[in-house]
């Protein structure tokens, strides 16, 4: 169970971690900054498993890794938005973040849900409804679950995913 | 099987006919990344279980924020500099300009290769027929270590361009319209793919304004096919074999589009997005506070001298800021053989070391609270230059030149 946080379409990286904020590789500082601009009370005030929720394109712009890093160390178990911007979806994946794409149009913020990864499933406790997810291809799955794509790696000798 | 780039690219790679929507994994040529996001490569390496890391594929450039300007981003340098040093990293720059021209001039971008890149910008690349997109820091070290990476082989819209653009008009303006067409996710997981008369009549630098944006639009990369132009920008930089890459006629796209270069008229983007491009006849007038020519998108010697013949013998105005950043060495060397640098100082503009600039908002002209910016830059997100309640006009040299004298926005035909 966790809260959603519910943002529009296109929220870009500049928006999750602004560049001028940039200067540090530990994902702990970054959190501090996380949404810090359109959102003052997110950092203070998320949990550990909560949600992002967010319209179209989440994600959109810079490469910086920081955005997907800043969202799951402040607590984030997954991002919910209809599509996102491939480099941070990739991002997401490859630091353990679960980027899961379902249409977002009810979600308001606030609202209590948790994540049904088996059966592709959002239970939205506040309006007692549930959404369909698109399941993660099963490569990128495998890779979330190792905990990221540096995990997997060490598990597996060295040896990206095979395909298909 | 009729092909587009994208997919001739990556059948070459694979040795074997590959299509869109397919997963690949596949070896990449190049792997660059610049001082801002090579640091965290470096802690997902350092993760990594593995040994070897790729040196022989590896380009560093240090250009976001050259030279430092405080300890933290200090600490960032030295650190990279000890791990490229460590790891026998040869292809090392400081100082020498964006990473994107930096590639572009040294002769890394070969026609038909692969090229990862720590940057969104990457794509730039595609000018060359090379296949450059940007991808997150551990993506990075992941193929420093495995020398591969995963593909989804995108789809391709296709934009043909023909005709002839009317004066005081660019490749900027063409692919700021193209943008507001597209949408700035209308080629979200796609690759784009630029062609037709006006884009083989292109010289090198306005091809690469146009491969720059493709990322603007949600693109993997904007190709273009590689011709004798290429060729001859290369041929005296590297000693790869380069090849003309076209892609085949009829090949499957996933959507053509028809533009014809005649129409195209000055464009300016508003506050806060490229979706919000319109005439510049509509935001005429509009105050502005500082002017800021440069980038990988338009830091070029020929977009200089755009704003040298239209600003030469006459003053910036009143209190206006024109800061100018080039895009290289190479390029500023340019400007000050061909008189540009002086006709800039005297104009009353501000000339800084070549890199990134304030595009990033971390130095050298960033964005008080309410201030306005015009710039030949790519991306205007809100508080991107600085302050969150600033904002970030974009727009082309000549409509930025102009700008930098009237101190509003200004219409480069009403001279």
């Amino acid at each position: 169970m966790g809260r959603a946080w519910v943002f529009g379409d296109n929220v870009n990286t500049d928006i999750i971690t602004p560049g001028r904020y940039n200067l540090t590789t530990d994902p702990k500082e970054m959190a501090k900054y996380c949404f810090c601009e359109v959102r003052p009370d997110f950092p203070e005030q998320v949990k550990e498993g909560d949600f992002v929720v967010a319209g179209e394109h989440f994600g959109s712009g810079s490469s910086r890794e920081s955005a997907a890093l800043a969202i799951h160390a402040s607590g984030i178990k997954a991002v919910i938005a209809p599509s996102f911007a491939r480099i941070f979806y990739r991002n997401a994946i490859n630091v353990g973040l679960l980027p899961i794409m379902a249409p977002t149009g009810s979600i308001k913020d606030g609202d209590e849900f948790s994540l049904d990864l088996e059966n592709s499933l959002l239970h939205n406790k506040t309006q007692a409804t549930e959404i369909v997810t698109q399941p993660l291809p099963a490569f990128m799955l495998n890779i979330q679950k190792a905990g990221g794509i540096v995990a997997y790696l060490n598990a597996n000798g060295g040896r990206l995913p095979e395909m298909g | 099987m009729k092909k587009t780039l994208t997919e001739k690219i990556f059948s070459k790679k694979l040795g074997r006919d590959v299509s869109a929507g397919e997963t690949i994994l596949c070896d990449v040529d190049l792997i660059m990344s610049h001082d801002t996001t090579t640091p965290l490569a470096i802690q997902s390496f350092e993760k990594l279980q593995m040994d070897k890391l790729h040196a022989d594929k590896v380009v560093i450039v240090f250009d976001h924020i050259v030279p430092a300007p405080h300890p933290a981003g200090a600490e960032l340098h030295k650190s990279v500099y000890a791990f490229a040093e460590k790891y026998g990293i040869q292809r090392v720059h400081y100082g020498e300009g964006i990473s994107h021209q930096i590639m572009a001039e040294k002769g890394y971008l070969t026609p038909g290769s692969v090229l990862v890149g720590a940057d969104s910008h990457t794509c730039t690349a595609g000018a060359f027929a090379m296949f450059g997109t940007g991808m997150g820091s551990t993506d990075i070290a992941v193929a420093w270590a495995t020398g591969q990476t995963w593909f989804r082989v995108p789809e391709t819209i296709r934009i043909n361009i023909r005709g002839t653009l009317p004066q005081h008009t660019s490749s900027k303006d063409l692919i700021l319209t193209i943008t507001k067409e597209v949408g700035t996710i209308g080629a979200a997981y796609k690759a784009l793919e630029f062609g037709g008369p006006t884009v083989d009549a292109f010289e090198m630098p306005d091809r690469m304004t146009l491969s720059n944006l493709a990322i603007e639009m949600g693109g993997k990369t904007g190709l273009i096919a590689s011709d004798g132009k290429t060729i001859d920008y290369l041929k005296s930089r590297t000693n790869e074999t380069l090849e003309e890459l076209h892609p085949d006629p009829e090949a499957n796209y996933e959507k053509i589009l028809e533009l014809d270069a005649d129409n195209i008229s000055p464009q300016v983007a508003a506050p806060h997005g490229l979706e919000k491009t319109v005439d510049v006849q509509e935001l005429k007038g509009i105050k502005i506070d500082q002017v800021f020519f440069g980038t990988c998108t338009n830091g070029r010697v020929e977009d200089f001298q755009i704003l040298a013949d239209i600003i030469k013998g006459r003053q910036v105005a009143r209190k206006m800021r024109l800061v100018c950043t080039p895009a290289s060495k190479e390029i500023y060397l340019q400007m000050i053989e061909r008189g540009i640098a002086q006709t800039i100082l005297e104009s009353g503009g501000v000339i800084t070391n070549v890199g990134c600039g304030p595009c990033i908002g971390r130095h050298q002209g960033v964005l008080g609270d309410g201030e306005r910016c015009l710039s030949t830059m790519n991306r205007n997100f809100q508080g991107r230059m600085g302050s969150p309640n600033s904002e970030i006009f974009v727009s082309s040299p000549a409509v930025a030149a102009v700008t930098a004298l009237a101190g509003e926005i200004a219409d480069p035909r009403e001279m």
